[in-house]
């Protein structure tokens, strides 16, 4: 019989089987390995990156936010009602509250792992962050908290015998038997084989989608294909039409070898200034709409990523299109001071901050949205289970800063915990049939050149950016709404594929078959939150509506994006 | 300005091709930022690995940049010719790629 597929796939599939499947190897998925193997359970984790490269946690540089009470009393309740004073009434309370409550332990089992926390006379060191009541965000240093949080736990895995590590393996999709998860079908890249993986348990560690716009600080995987999984499998994705901007990402000039949002500890502690083209100082003309400045920062993340646009669009932008971030007030000295050897990185890049000033501009973040579990961190599909960036809820419309790498490690380790236990419990509902419609998928691929795929990517990023961004109206999200659809119908039903070992363009697709239902979970929702709040941000609705403090749910039945509503969950108990 | 990019291609068995393209780019660009560009333009079935984009903190991007190993990432782009190979030390995949993973995290370890 000929192979009707022109990539490895056509071969028959590998197979594996596992308890416990974690799909996506950042600090959620390898905390909540770690814990499934510690609960007993035999773990695959699978990434579609080399293990422990790719997502944000090693992108991120900032700090961790957690009532560990050591440099200041503290109660994980202040915690929660800062998270929750954040959410702007969305949180889900009771995810919220499993943050706030287990984040402390976690961030001492991670002190016992030998991550570094930051000290100061005997006691691990904890900074003011925005919207924080009090010192609560500890930190390895400035600029290199993620990388050593990922470190750590790459190392527990390498000791941890029952977790079967695979990079490179890109999961197509979940598979599901009678309503529950039983596994997952993937692309092995380097060989293009397909693979099946029979799991009692999976567990969706993809992180966000910040990758679907133009400008972002995550890794180029975060395309939000743990949620295309998700809703595909038959799961509920909740708060969609929150993305969080960060406001002063690194605009100009072109910056590498660093993230771009390394501007934000040295504002806070040299106190940049931002300025418009006029070289003037624009964040007090929109202080006024805010009430929770900390004296430090004139205004929070969505009000200065509001202003920055604001000028931007009034034609007062720098000429990269973002606001002047200058220290050129400050004594040379003292910038040597904050920056120490990354005065040294900066001059590589040819920026001299006592002589000019840099560019920024507001750039993709994180989400809030994501999948819509219960506390044990599951989805209402059976067996399928979301921690980290993956979750929504727990920030409702704005995650406060810290909370982040603290949900990573809190719900990956529940997650974790919780699939371990359904596994040990509850025999296979493997079968070959479940996976059979991702194979046919992947067999089906052709060779194809046109359209360019890695062309439509960029188009897709660029129409988000422009559509669906941080302030948004009925008319561009209605022209998002149809753009995506075109794009849809541009790539087909069929992969596109060039080469067997390595292929981006079959990954291109696979990509965008995810991306552009994401990028419809996100722009659907958009659309009909008729207010402002948090992170969404209406210029035809300003202003919060009493009337939408509830939360919208995304689900996807008979190839449709089906949209409804329910009321935040609360901590009371319902029966 | 403009970078051409000599780069060698190819899978193993097949005699390794140099296959040379020209990219526009801005002073300051990253030589990762002219292989994706190139995507874009010209040839999307080039296959070259990244993850952090611009960060330099997931090290995928390793390759031999005019003869030496370096991060794609980091080297920016020059007029002029700039040669493109995969490792020379680790097996080969395809085009840039080369098998970098540690054996343990490989789906068959001894392949």
């Amino acid at each position: 019989m000929t192979p009707v597929g022109s990539n490895g796939a056509a071969a028959a599939p590998t197979h594996i089987e596992t308890d416990v499947l974690v799909i996506g190897a950042g600090g959620a998925g390898m905390y909540a390995a770690l814990e499934a193997a510690r609960a007993g359970a035999a773990v695959v984790l699978a990434d579609r990156s080399l293990i422990g490269r790719g997502g944000a946690t090693v992108m991120a540089q900032m700090t961790v936010a957690a009532a560990l009470g050591e440099q200041t009393p503290d109660h994980w309740q202040h915690h929660l009602s800062d998270t929750l004073a954040a959410g702007r009434g969305l949180c889900n309370e009771r995810l919220a509250a499993l943050l706030c409550e287990d984040g402390p332990r976690r961030l001492r089992e991670m002190d016992g792992w030998k991550v570094g926390w930051a000290r100061e006379d005997g006691h691990i060191k904890q900074a003011q962050a925005p919207g924080h009541d009090r010192p609560r965000c500890a930190y390895v240093d400035f600029l290199s908290t993620g990388p050593a949080v990922s470190r750590t736990l790459r190392s527990r895995l390498n000791a941890a015998n029952a977790v079967r590590r695979i990079g490179e393996l890109v999961i197509v999709d979940v598979a599901v038997r009678d309503g529950e998860a039983c596994g997952a079908t993937a692309l092995h890249l380097p060989s293009g084989h397909a693979v099946t993986l029979a799991a009692k348990a999976v567990v969706i560690a993809t992180g966000g989608l910040t990758g679907l716009y133009r400008r972002n600080s995550a890794s180029s995987n975060m395309g939000g294909d743990g949620y295309a999984l998700a809703l595909r499998a038959g799961a509920e994705l909740i708060d969609m039409e929150f993305v969080q901007f960060f406001p002063i990402g690194h605009l100009a000039p072109r910056l590498v070898g660093m993230d771009p949002i390394m501007w934000d500890p040295f504002r806070y502690k040299l106190g940049g200034k931002l300025l418009n083209s006029d070289m003037r100082e624009f964040e007090q003309d929109y202080a006024t709409r805010d009430t929770r400045s900390d004296g430090r920062y004139v205004l929070t993340r969505d009000l200065a990523t509001y202003a920055i646009t604001r000028e931007v669009e009034a034609g007062r932008g720098s000429p990269a299109g973002g606001a002047y971030l200058s220290f050129q007030h400050v004594p040379e000295a003292e910038i040597r001071g904050a920056f120490g050897p990354v005065v040294d990185r900066l001059a590589a890049n040819g920026i001299d901050l006592a002589e000019r000033p840099v560019e920024v501009a507001p750039i993709a973040h994180y989400h809030m949205g994501g999948v819509r579990v219960d506390e044990t961190l599951q989805a209402r599909v059976p067996g399928l289970y979301a921690c980290g960036e993956a979750v929504g809820g727990a920030n409702g419309a704005n995650r406060l800063s810290g909370n982040a790498i603290t949900e990573a490690f809190v719900f990956g380790a529940r997650a974790g915990r919780n699939a371990a236990r359904r596994a040990l419990q509850g025999l296979s509902r493997w079968s070959p049939e479940a996976a059979a419609p991702a194979l046919d998928l992947l067999r089906s691929a052709q060779r194809r050149d046109a359209p360019n795929l890695a062309a439509v990517i960029v188009e897709l990023k660029a129409l988000m950016a422009d559509t669906v961004g941080p302030f948004r109206t009925e008319a561009k999200l209605r022209s998002a709404a149809r753009a995506i659809d075109r794009l849809k119908t541009e790539i087909g039903e069929i992969p596109f594929s060039s080469a067997v070992a390595f292929d981006p363009v079959l990954v291109d697709w696979l990509d965008l078959r995810n991306m552009l239902l994401v990028a419809q979970s996100v722009t659907l929702p958009a659309l009909a939150r008729t207010e402002s709040r948090g992170a969404h941000q209406r210029e035809d609705h300003p202003g919060l509506d009493d009337n939408w403090c509830v939360n919208q749910l995304v689900a996807f039945s008979r190839g449709q994006i089906q949209l409804s509503r329910s009321a935040p969950s609360t901590r009371r108990t319902t029966a | 300005m403009k970078a051409t990019l000599a780069i060698q291609r190819g899978t193993p068995g097949e005699a390794p091709r140099v296959e040379s393209f020209d990219v526009t780019f801005e002073h300051g660009q990253s030589v990762l930022d002219g292989l994706r560009a190139l995507r874009c333009e010209i040839d999307p079935s080039l296959a070259f690995r990244f993850s952090c984009i611009n960060a330099n903190a997931c090290k995928e991007c390793m390759m031999l940049i005019d003869g030496r190993v370096d991060y794609a990432c980091t080297v920016r782009l020059k007029e002029g010719v700039t040669t493109l190979a995969p490792l020379p030390k680790k097996t080969l995949i395809r085009d840039l790629v080369t098998e970098i993973a540690p054996p343990d995290e490989r789906l068959w370890p001894r392949l």
